[in-house]
């Protein structure tokens, strides 16, 4: 393999990669606090329209990453309301929120399908930049893959360093504990979704922005479910969950190489790797009850009835 | 006795009820529905048969009455809905995925008086048609083109599944780049799916990082083109015009028509001539089209495509006339035969010039 080819499967994984960071580790904030939204795949497709749509009426791409975020957000709070507010089924929720998302963003998205965006504009560095190697690698990349590479840092550093983060994690572990100190769990649960909710917009928008940059219909093909399983994989734990995404899209991409090679692969087997993973984690962990207890929020997906 | 004699009269009275209804029913609007595997919104496959279904609106008005299915996943879930669709009394079903084919056999067994036509599959029925596109005659036009615009000689390939479809326009596309450039070889790559915009723009990326200067796809979405617009090579759109997406990039693209065809087979439920067919069409019927030349193709390739266009048209050419080669080298198609129709449609090797192995 040359260097040439080495480093652009590199920039090829990292684009692959990047809305699978941005999707999991929103939901990991929002699992942490006690809360499963299934429904991933449809807060990325409303963020990834409304991204499109920003972009193509105001030609902003900043706007247009804060209205997928916002997009993102509005469809978690319809979640968020329903689950939290009036105690409907979680999983059936967020089932219901994926099937939605996927036919608002369709609804929305019905006039723009056919129009071309020339992508997010990357950050260009005089000198540094044209590197060789180095340059392409690490300081040739849109705004949005440096966050999707600062995330994790920041919500790791907020989960574990912060108070703030302890309370999140206190609702999803005991919410009863956590109500009886005095913490609104309701509120911080509400919270935690609607950060779920931005990311999975922005991850959208890098789709629909910078990865290919268009709108079609359902583009996220599966995206927001990979990213689901991902939290799983990476057992609640931000850079775990960042591994996981970075390895996912490295699979994917390594053997599309593999098949330009010539190398024979089974490429179906392939697809259904990171699924595969997941339940091979799951059953590891459940295996080793220290390591849910340690990790895993023990109140996901359990309603919260304040007591009278 | 009296239950009996109560079902017989029942059975009776519907009949006739159901007799009643026949010349009145020339009023009713023909209810015709499709069936369709991915989003209307794909600007690929569905988005060419939902524009046929549209055309086959304009042409009847409201003595048609259409409704669509999309993004109905292969497999069980599609037997769900081709059988919900023939109970609330649509009258026509076309079922526009290979993959539908299983599902569509066992509900035309059911629906004996619903009319099916299932697109590019092989079992038929008294009320179940099968019609597809010629499409690899359309993939040796732009395989001509390939072979003269290429530079490295080496071109990207995008399959969704390995089946003889898709095979068959593989193979057609590269004995027809090779007729113009004997040593251009095929990279192929499988994505598994029939529409990922992501993993399709991803192929691509791996394709032309391995050196291919032209992209060709077997799958439905534009992301592919717009990859080669960015990199700056050329690339051919598939089912539909997709130039929007890659206005240097797209050489030309294969269209896909339904439209005549779903037009006629509505004509004919509604004047009571439809039956059961199994039809193939290609250049030469109108049902496969050659899009306009993008900009780059310049006056001589132009003059080649459509000198093999015409030749298919008027049946000088078939694009799968010996000799072939498999890849060993070994002749498997003599000088002077054809690949027949059989053969074509359960094509499950590689011609010469293609690389790698077919996935089984």
């Amino acid at each position: 393999m040359s260097l040439e080819i080495l480093v652009a499967t590199i920039l090829t994984i990292i684009t692959a990669a990047t809305p699978l960071v941005f999707a999991a580790t929103g939901e990991l904030i929002t699992e942490k606090a006690g809360v499963l939204n299934l429904g991933v795949e449809g807060m990325m497709l409303t963020g990834a329209v409304t991204g499109f749509a920003t972009v193509f009426f105001i030609d902003n791409a900043v706007l247009a990453c804060l209205a997928a975020m916002a997009a993102g957000m509005l469809t978690a709070l319809i979640f968020a309301f329903l689950v939290l507010g009036l105690q409907a089924s979680q999983v059936a929720t967020g089932l219901a929120l994926t099937i939605f998302g996927i036919g608002l963003s369709a609804l929305l998205g019905q006039n723009m399908v056919g129009i071309a965006y020339a992508g997010l504009p990357k950050l260009y560095i005089p000198f540094v930049s044209d590197l060789p190697v180095l340059g392409p690698l690490l300081f040739n990349h849109d705004a949005l893959v440096y966050l999707s590479l600062a995330l994790p840092l920041a919500v790791a550093w907020f989960l574990y360093r912060t108070r703030a983060g302890l309370i999140l994690r206190a609702v999803g572990d005991s919410h009863d504990a956590a109500h009886a100190i005095g913490y609104p769990v309701i509120a911080i649960r509400y919270m935690a979704t609607l950060f779920g909710g931005a990311m999975a917009g922005l991850a959208g928008a890098y789709l629909s922005l910078s990865y290919s940059p268009m709108w079609v219909e359902n583009m996220s093909a599966g995206r927001g479910w990979i990213a689901l399983a991902l939290v799983v994989f990476g057992t609640w734990r931000p850079w775990r969950v960042f591994l996981g995404a970075y390895l996912f899209g490295g699979i994917t991409i390594l053997q599309l190489h593999a098949q330009a090679f010539g190398i024979a692969v089974a490429s179906q087997f392939m697809s259904m790797l990171p699924y595969i993973a997941t339940i091979v984690v799951l059953v590891l962990i459940s295996r080793d009850p220290t390591r849910i207890r340690l990790n895993a929020p023990a109140c996901i997906g359990k309603p919260f009835h304040p007591a009278a | 006795m009296h239950k009996r004699a109560f079902i017989k009269v029942l059975s009776g009275t519907l009949a006739a009820a159901v007799l009643a209804t026949g010349p009145v029913s020339a009023q009713d609007p023909t209810k015709v529905a499709f069936v369709y595997v991915g989003p209307v919104g794909d600007h690929g496959w569905t988005y060419r048969h939902d524009v046929g279904r549209k055309a086959v609106e304009a042409e009847f008005g409201d003595k048609v009455e259409t409704t669509y299915v999309e993004s109905v996943a292969e497999g069980a879930d599609a037997e769900r809905v081709i059988r919900n669709l023939a109970s609330k009394g649509n009258d026509l079903v076309f079922t526009t995925s290979f993959g539908y084919m299983n599902p569509t056999a066992k509900v035309a067994k059911q629906f004996p008086d619903v009319k099916f036509e299932h697109a590019t599959g092989y079992k038929q029925a008294a009320n179940l048609a099968t019609y597809s596109a010629r499409f690899y005659e359309g993939r040796a036009v732009i395989g001509t083109i390939a072979g003269h615009m290429t530079k490295s000689g080496i071109i990207g390939y995008i399959g969704s599944f390995p089946i003889p479809e898709v095979v068959r326009g593989i193979n057609a596309f590269t004995i027809a780049m090779r007729k113009v450039r004997p040593d251009a070889q095929v990279k192929v790559v499988w994505v598994n799916s029939w529409y990922d915009p992501g993993k399709e723009g991803d192929a691509a990326k791996a394709l032309i990082d391995q050196g291919a200067d032209i992209i060709a796809q077997h799958t439905d979405s534009p992301a592919p083109l717009q990859v080669a617009e960015q990199r700056g090579v050329y690339a051919f759109g598939q089912a539909s015009d997709m130039r929007a997406f890659a206005p240097k990039a797209q050489l030309t693209a294969i269209v896909d028509e339904w439209n005549y065809y779903y037009v006629d087979r509505t004509r004919a439920v509604m004047e009571g001539t439809w039956q059961s067919q199994d039809v193939w069409l290609g250049l030469k019927e109108g049902m496969v089209e050659i899009a306009p030349y993008g900009d780059a193709v310049p006056e001589d390739v132009r003059a080649a495509a459509d000198s093999v266009k015409q030749a298919i048209i008027d049946g000088s050419l078939h694009p799968f006339q010996g000799p072939i080669a498999n890849q060993a080298g070994e002749v498997v198609v003599a000088e002077g035969e054809t690949v027949s129709d059989k053969d074509l449609l359960g094509m499950n090797w590689y011609v010469e010039g293609v690389q790698g192995e077919l996935p089984k």
